[in-house]
């Protein structure tokens, strides 16, 4: 236990800086997925065939290959073809782009879920297609995606796990090279669940919080 | 102010507007009867722009209704429409409801907006629920908001698409009431209804509907008290059965 506890004070540290790169690319991946699923979802809500038929064929491929294989595809083949991006930039635009796909499902999920007779409602005194978006469908659809919404975030900040393979130093990168170095498996490993764990907590309370609020009654 | 001529609709191979001419001036009210079917609500959504027709023209002021173009907009907003289900933005309050076509779309500065739009839900018997929204609100009581939502857009005429047919029977009365107020006001008015007795009281012509066509049309006592086609007859018999 005192190990444990000596170890924990010299690991904490390199596994905290880790943290603050998960918690960036995190971020990062977030806005990304965020604002492009939200593209995507109006793409195919458009009703326009060409629009949609993008979009559905862009959320069908980008889901259906590993989050893995994109990584690596973009940090290793891309630079191939003239786009040379760091591991941070990769990681993020990669789980970026993975992600967009869940919550452009998310979006539609509530875009779809608004009467049909808002949108004619918003028409009928005159209103275009981006102001009835803007001013009638999306505030509507805003309260049915945000309990999903809170659980993909969640799902987001633990897949940035994965951005390790590409040499993003975020926390479980930090946890392997400390570990190769150390052989203390047990004590590292565990400080890294335990980090996880913490940077997901605040996540949890919010998503418990935002599907009271506006979750189905 | 409206104009239809020849007008055609089909979805796929079903053809549900076979030839529709209708005239409505400024100041009638035209009432569209008929069996659920017959083409009346959406003869009603062309007009809006809510649906494409295939053949034909509406004109509304002279300016041809092209449900696909820009110039929809504009005609949207001389021509309001008010809704079976409502259909109120239940994210806003009454006031907001009533105010968001004058504030977004024309632009309208937002007190003057609200000043109007009270005088409205006044005229209309709901002042006390301008800060209300619709989920706390009767279904007459919506509807009575979607009219004054219709209204806000100082709009030269309104089409009612079924306005009571998705109320309990007992709010009937007071969404009837102000559609009579409006009528009385010299609102042109182009309303599918199920209500005989509205249609008697307060159209200045009565259409008749059957498979796609106008089957029969004149005053509302000729038509309903009088009617000289067989299945305008069938059609008042069973609508009078059932009260």
């Amino acid at each position: 236990m005192m190990n444990f506890l000596t170890d924990a004070q010299a690991y904490l540290p390199i596994l905290f800086r880790g943290a603050a790169t998960t918690v960036g690319i995190a971020f990062c991946a977030l806005v990304i997925a965020t604002l492009f699923g939200l593209v995507l979802a109006l793409m195919r809500y458009s009703g326009n065939p060409i629009l949609s038929w993008t979009s559905r064929s862009f959320v069908n491929v980008v889901r259906g290959i590993p989050i893995l294989v994109q990584l690596f595809y973009i940090y290793f083949v891309l630079p191939d073809w003239g786009i040379d991006l760091t591991a941070f930039q990769a990681g993020a635009i990669g789980l970026g782009l993975a992600y967009s796909c869940y919550m452009a499902e998310n979006f539609r999920a509530g875009l779809e879920a608004v009467e049909d007779g808002q949108i004619e409602a918003a028409q009928s005194i005159g209103m275009g297609w981006g102001m009835t978006m803007r001013r009638v469908i999306l505030p509507q659809a805003f309260r049915t995606v945000l309990p999903p919404y809170g659980n993909t975030m969640i799902m987001l900040l633990k897949d940035t796990s994965q951005a390790s393979v590409i040499t993003v130093a975020e926390m479980t990168f930090q946890a392997k090279m400390l570990a190769a170095s150390t052989f203390e498996n047990l004590t590292v490993y565990t400080l890294v669940a335990g980090l996880y764990l913490t940077l997901s907590v605040p996540l949890f309370i919010l998503a418990s919080w935002l599907e009271r609020r506006f979750g189905k009654k | 102010m409206i104009d239809i001529q020849g007008l055609h609709k089909s979805y796929g191979d079903l053809e549900v507007l076979k030839g529709i001419d209708l005239t409505v001036k400024k100041g009638e009210v035209v009432c569209l009867i008929g069996a659920s079917g017959s083409g009346k609500s959406t003869l009603l959504r062309c007009v809006n722009g809510l649906e494409v027709y295939q053949g034909g023209a509406i004109r509304v002021d002279d300016r041809l209704v092209e449900a696909e173009r820009k110039s929809i907009r504009d005609i949207r907003t001389r021509v309001t429409m008010v809704f079976q289900r409502f259909n109120l933005f239940p994210h806003r309050t009454a006031l907001e409801n009533v105010t968001e076509g004058p504030i977004y779309v024309k632009g309208e500065p937002r007190a003057e907006a609200e000043a109007y739009g009270r005088e409205l839900l006044a005229r209309i018997g709901l002042a006390d629920k301008a800060d209300a929204y619709p989920d706390r609100l009767s279904g007459g009581q919506q509807q009575r908001v979607a009219i004054a939502r219709a209204l806000a857009m100082r709009p030269e005429a309104i089409l009612f698409d079924e306005p009571t047919s998705a109320l309990d029977p007992e709010l009937v009365g007071e969404v009837l009431a102000a559609m009579r107020q409006l009528a009385e006001e010299g609102m042109t008015m182009l309303v599918v209804t199920h209500e005989m007795g509205f249609a008697r009281e307060v159209a200045d012509r009565v259409l008749f509907m059957h498979g796609g066509l106008i089957l029969e049309e004149g005053p509302a006592a000729e038509v309903l008290g009088n009617p000289q086609h067989e299945r305008t007859r069938d059609f008042l018999g069973r609508i009078l059965e059932h009260g």
